[in-house]
């Protein structure tokens, strides 16, 4: 078993967070881990990426290559296609679907989901601003697009809302719930971009 | 033995705790920050102290006090805070350590968040101080385990040299039990560490031989050793790699299904007598490591006689600019002449979302009303610094000229107002000016100079997750004040979007003043205000 995960979004938006949800699970099933991420100034606002592998054999290195990742979890549209050339041909895509827009040039919403029609890989994409308001706290939007993307990671979805559990542990039951709840909402929410 | 998910900071971190710490000393630099707020959050549990240092310069002699009263003592930083540190650094290796020393040093290749590439490598030959450079997390853990013992041992402080992707990437680490006490008490030898020219004369020999004993120690070291391919490519072919460069021609070999043999470093002064050994029958060789070419200018020495050297030198890898996958890969075929498996790319153009100030921040009310300011007086020029303002400079703010290094922009206003500029202003944050603004602006104070100074003081160093600063507030009021600010040109104002005309008069009028004012833009960091309440 091998997965390479690109995690994308926009500083702030809790990509790191999510990373680590995944870490916990995998170390839960016994898999071989390493996690990259980039701290400091792109953390105001800017692109931000984090790198996850996980596998049963050993991993040689922090960084997946281009074109080799298996799936990428976006937390952002245009992130989504600013990451799109790590994946292979036949990788999946899972993005938010609502943009943040903290740029002057910020393209059309038509445009950036017809690029992401036309990148060539399956895309699933999740309204996760509503679904986390409706799990009860649109700051769960990051544990939503988990939730969609949950069935392409190669865990164990139990695993997972273990790693969520880990994560949350310290703010308390009701936060964690919350979580949990968009996690489930967010796996129901995953659809199809058709070509 | 237990297992621990992390980053490999804070792999560095657990082993300090775990090597029986007396002390951590530091100053804030991303990707290194997060090894002092790893030990900053188990001192208690462990029993040793950590409080953050004024600058590098200070953390590296408070740890060196450390040990010289025999504890064991680590101090982070980031690479450019090592050129700060570096007088203490270079002269601990002349006169060498007591209890432990490491300088946990993180350098920043690819410039992910900061103003150059610099090579931490350089100042441990330089200052003839042993190098570790772990590959992984877990060798993060176990080299500074080890380098403790080496420090004490040797009598010699100790570079640990990381790089981002090693500072800012998890695994799971294996931990060791914890080490018994060093059983050092507090040293007293004048000879030894009072550094007048008549001992340093036999001091600067001493430590010579030391770091010739340590090139010894470089050929056995269980960090250097030669890696032989089951199945060479090519026989009159090799590649020395150090640190995570190992890393990445690991997986290159593994995607391209090609291999040659390896010199992997880990430990410096590098050894010869290995190196020879690699070199024996090899034709050409080349060297992937993260930073400048270091073992690459060592080796190209030998030119004439031996191998042919491909690296940075001559572009085969590029010069300059992070190593990863893609690179080794690339570097791997084209040195073996296999085929590289092509992937289909998608060519969209995206705009880029380059970092920003926080909506809210205080430092934007502050800039603004300062661009009203200039807009009647000119040539005036707004010299910057090292901190989240530095982000002025983009639009639509483009509110600074120059941002050089920490505390830079008090000396250039001061020189650019000695150079004939009419309204030369400084701009810096209350932690860099605490951490190297302080002297310059006494001498400023001390002349009268006519400029300006802005201190934002937002109460924390938020570029790198808000550690305290020093002083703030009434305190930092009192230490301006103290350093012979004439108090009618000492100016508090509240940078907010309803007082930017007000503040734009005051700082007109200071900006007209032909001595030296102080304006300090008092207002709290947006993000500390966010963490105190999800805290």
């Amino acid at each position: 078993m091998k997965k390479d995960i690109i995690l994308a979004g926009v500083g702030g938006q809790g990509t790191i967070a999510v990373a680590v949800m995944i870490a916990d699970a995998a170390i839960e099933q016994g898999l071989n881990f390493r996690q990259s991420e980039v701290h400091g100034m792109s953390q105001r606002g800017g692109a931000v990426e984090t790198q996850v592998r996980l596998s049963d054999k050993a991993i040689h290195c922090d960084l997946i290559a281009t074109g080799r990742a298996d799936l990428l979890i976006s937390l952002e549209p245009l992130e989504a296609l600013r990451k799109m050339n790590y994946l292979s041909e036949t990788g999946t895509v899972v993005t938010a679907l609502a943009p943040v827009k903290n740029i002057p040039d910020y393209p059309a919403m038509d445009t950036v989901l017809d690029q992401l029609r036309r990148a060539g890989r399956t895309v699933y994409t999740i309204d996760a601003e509503a679904v986390a308001k409706d799990a009860g706290s649109t700051r769960a939007q990051n544990v939503a697009v988990l939730g969609a993307a949950a069935d392409f990671i190669g865990l164990k979805p139990a695993a997972i809302r273990k790693g969520i559990e880990k994560v949350f542990a310290a703010k308390g039951a009701a936060v964690v719930e919350m979580n949990l709840r968009a996690f489930d909402m967010g796996r129901e929410h995953a659809a199809k971009l058709e070509a | 033995m237990k297992k621990m998910l992390l980053l490999g900071d804070e792999a560095v971190g657990q082993a300090a705790a775990d090597a029986g710490l007396g002390g951590a000393f530091g100053y804030p630099g991303t990707p290194s920050t997060e090894i002092f707020e790893y030990l900053e959050k188990h001192a208690s549990e462990y029993g040793y102290s950590a409080i953050w240092s004024g600058n590098e310069k200070v953390a590296f002699e408070e740890a060196l006090g450390m040990s010289y009263v025999g504890k064991r003592a680590i101090v982070t930083m980031k690479h450019v805070g090592l050129n700060v540190a570096a007088d203490p650094f270079v002269c601990s290796g002349v006169i060498g350590a007591h209890g432990g020393l490491i300088a946990a040093v993180a350098d920043d290749p690819g410039m992910h968040s900061s103003q150059d590439e610099q090579d931490s490598r350089y100042y441990a030959s330089f200052a003839k101080v042993p190098c570790y450079e772990p590959a992984t997390q877990q060798q993060a853990y176990d080299m500074t385990r080890e380098a403790f013992k080496l420090s004490e041992d040797f009598e010699t402080p100790v570079l640990m040299r990381l790089v981002t992707r090693i500072a800012h990437s998890r695994a799971v680490v294996a931990c060791q039990p914890p080490d018994e006490n060093n059983g050092l008490g507090i040293a007293d030898d004048p000879d030894k560490w009072v550094i007048l020219p008549a001992h340093a004369r036999r001091l600067y020999p001493a430590a010579l031989n030391r770091y010739r004993r340590l090139g010894e120690y470089a050929e056995n070291c269980r960090w250097n050793k030669i890696q032989p391919a089951a199945n060479p490519a090519d026989k009159t072919k090799g590649i020395i790699v150090c640190g995570t460069g190992h890393n990445y021609i690991m997986e290159a070999f593994e995607i391209l299904g090609i291999a040659v043999d390896v010199l992997r470093l880990g430990f410096h002064p590098i050894p010869p007598k290995l190196l020879a050994k690699f070199l024996e029958g090899k034709s050409e060789v080349m060297l992937f490591e993260d930073g400048y070419p270091f073992v690459e200018e060592r080796i190209n020495g030998l030119a004439g006689a031996g191998p042919a050297v491909r690296g940075r030198l001559d572009g085969f890898i590029g010069e300059t600019g992070e190593l990863d996958p893609d690179r080794a890969i690339d570097c791997v075929a084209r040195f073996l002449n296999a085929a590289k498996p092509q992937t289909k790319q998608v060519s969209v153009t995206i705009p880029a979302r380059p970092p920003k100030l926080c909506p809210g921040c205080p430092h934007i009310d502050t800039f603004t009303a300062l661009n009203d300011a200039l807009e009647t007086r000119q040539p005036a020029r707004v010299f910057s610094d090292i901190g989240c303002y530095t982000l002025g400079a983009l639009p639509p703010l483009n509110a600074i000229n120059s941002c050089v290094e920490m505390g830079a922009s008090v000396g250039m206003a001061k020189g650019a107002a000695q150079g004939g500029l009419k309204y030369p202003v400084a701009v810096l944050g209350d932690g860099t000016f605490e951490h190297s603004g302080l002297t310059s602006l006494l001498g400023a104070a001390r002349e009268n100079t006519p400029m300006t100074l802005i201190i934002l003081d937002n109460g924390t160093t938020a570029m790198t997750g808000a550690q305290d600063s020093l002083a703030n507030g009434a305190k930092l009021h009192s230490v301006v004040a103290g350093l012979g600010v004439d108090p009618a040109h000492l100016k508090k104002i509240s940078p907010l979007p309803a007082k930017r005309g007000e503040n734009a008069a005051l700082i007109g009028a200071e900006l007209d003043y032909a001595g030296l004012s102080v304006i300090i833009a008092e207002r709290e960091c947006i993000q500390i205000i966010g963490k105190r309440r999800t805290a």
